[in-house]
């Protein structure tokens, strides 16, 4: 029942109620995965649709995003390895010569509030910075934004980069002047024109 | 407020199809539109078109050129394609824009050094995005000091202290005016220019936030604005607010809207 409340404090964008629950929860013994999954990252899921469909807004996913960490924070120490692992790994940045940080950031945080384990290489990234990154950390998905027009040609270098060093890895792009078209063409696995939208494509890409 | 139409840039559709059809006429509609509106500088973007950005450039510029007198504002980072066209335009072109970012910096300055030009100073660097006053300052200091020192005048800087949407830092709408109001004080004679539409990404009704944004920095001195002049409610708003901040003797601007159906 008191799973709901959580589900329910995040999407009220209540940081004092998500923690107080989470740590009662916990307390009181129920299941982590739970408390997790059904009450956490559900609840950031529901954020993205309403975001997505225009019933919220930036700044309440920001809210919403950073109630969620405070009750992940609670649960962090207590997660033993095995239990609740990260959905996948996702490395992401703003591509060279581009400084431009808010919309990667934004995916970057609703990418964590999936579940996932997010490797933010920050912006200005060159191509192999990103092909040595996602081998290390062995990652389903590159994660490339770009706000310029002028960068853009940064992404398609950074796409045939990873093709060429014949790893799985899996590219999506994103940003302003980016588009479908633009993905197409330059061979990347997918586009998204939203951060909700993007962490659904990082789902169907790792399922 | 010196206005810089933002309208012909071939990032909107039909723009772009525009100048891959080479209609001149439709190009030269929109800038006739726009100075009619009341647009000080045509600003002209040919950006998406890699490798051909220079031809195109100077296609606009001839064409916007031949209906009216008003000069442009050259919207690109590459010297090849800001030098073609430059070679076709005529009178005191404006370049938008130079910043601090090294590889831009060096390129663009042998082009406005020592010329008559208008010249848009972004306040960016290669350390980042600034956030707060003192960002900006620091990165305006050394832009515009290096400007200064490579001969081009005060009065042809607009130093544009770069926009952030409000909807992920609650700060960066104030940051943003009061630093138009200390570059207007650090540097006298100075202008500055913003395209400011960013201030809303990310939130509802952004035409009203816009307008009110315009407002709060023109009460703190911004005297340029990249803007689409044939937005009714944007050029009425700054008319008021332009009247309100002291720059509007006998309100003569203002009334003359009025009688021209602004308000």
């Amino acid at each position: 029942m008191t799973v709901k409340e959580i589900f329910d404090a995040v999407l009220a964008f209540d940081e004092a109620t998500v923690t107080g629950k989470t740590q009662a929860e916990l307390d009181g013994g129920t299941d982590i995965d739970a408390i997790l999954n059904d009450g956490l990252i559900s609840a950031m899921d529901e954020v993205g649709e309403r975001f997505s469909s225009g019933e919220l807004f930036v700044p309440e996913m920001l809210m919403a995003a950073q109630a969620m960490k405070a009750g992940l924070a609670i649960l962090k120490p207590h997660l033993s390895a095995g239990q609740s692992q990260s959905k996948g790994v996702v490395v992401i940045g703003t591509v060279k010569g581009d400084l431009h940080d808010i919309g990667k950031n934004l995916v970057s945080m609703m990418m964590e509030g999936a579940g996932f384990e997010v490797v933010d290489l920050g912006v200005d990234v060159e191509s192999e910075a990103f092909v040595k990154t996602a081998a290390e950390k062995n990652a389903q998905v590159i994660a490339l934004s770009a706000l310029l027009t002028t960068t853009m040609p940064s992404m398609e270098s950074t796409v045939k980069a990873v093709k060429e060093a014949g790893m799985a890895t899996r590219t999506i792009i994103g940003g302003a002047p980016v588009t479908q078209a633009f993905a197409d063409q330059i061979g990347a696995d997918g586009y998204s024109a939203d951060a909700p939208g993007a962490v659904k494509l990082v789902k169907e890409l790792v399922a | 407020m010196i206005i810089i139409g933002e309208l012909i840039n071939a990032s909107r559709k039909a723009i772009k199809a525009a100048i891959e059809a080479q209609d001149a006429s439709a190009i030269q509609k929109v800038a006739e539109d726009q100075v009619a509106a009341g647009a000080d500088y045509i600003d002209v973007n040919a950006g998406i078109f890699v490798g051909k950005e220079p031809e195109y450039l100077r296609w606009l510029v001839q064409n916007v050129q031949e209906v009216t007198d008003k000069p442009c504002a050259i919207d690109s980072p590459d010297p090849h394609a800001i030098e073609a066209a430059l070679s076709v335009h005529q009178g005191s072109p404006m370049i938008n824009s130079i910043s601090l970012e090294k590889e831009r910096y060096e390129k663009l300055l042998p082009i406005v050094a020592g010329k008559d030009m208008k010249v848009i100073a972004l306040c960016m660097s290669d350390a980042g995005m600034p956030q707060t006053v003192a960002d900006r300052m620091k990165i305006a200091d050394e832009l515009v000091g290096g400007l200064l020192k490579n001969n081009v005048s005060v009065e042809n800087i607009f130093v544009d202290p770069l926009v952030q949407p409000l909807s992920v830092d609650k700060t960066f709408g104030v940051e943003f005016i009061n630093t138009i109001e200390k570059i207007v004080a650090t540097f006298p004679g100075i202008h500055t220019a913003c395209g400011l539409s960013n201030i809303s990404y990310g939130l509802p009704a952004r035409k009203f936030m816009n307008q009110t944004f315009m407002t709060m920095a023109i009460a703190k001195g911004l005297d340029g604005a990249i803007i689409n002049p044939l937005d009714g409610r944007m050029m009425a708003t700054i008319i008021a607010a332009e009247a309100l901040s002291g720059r509007d003797n006998f309100c003569m601007n203002y009334l003359k809207a009025f009688r021209a159906g602004y308000f």
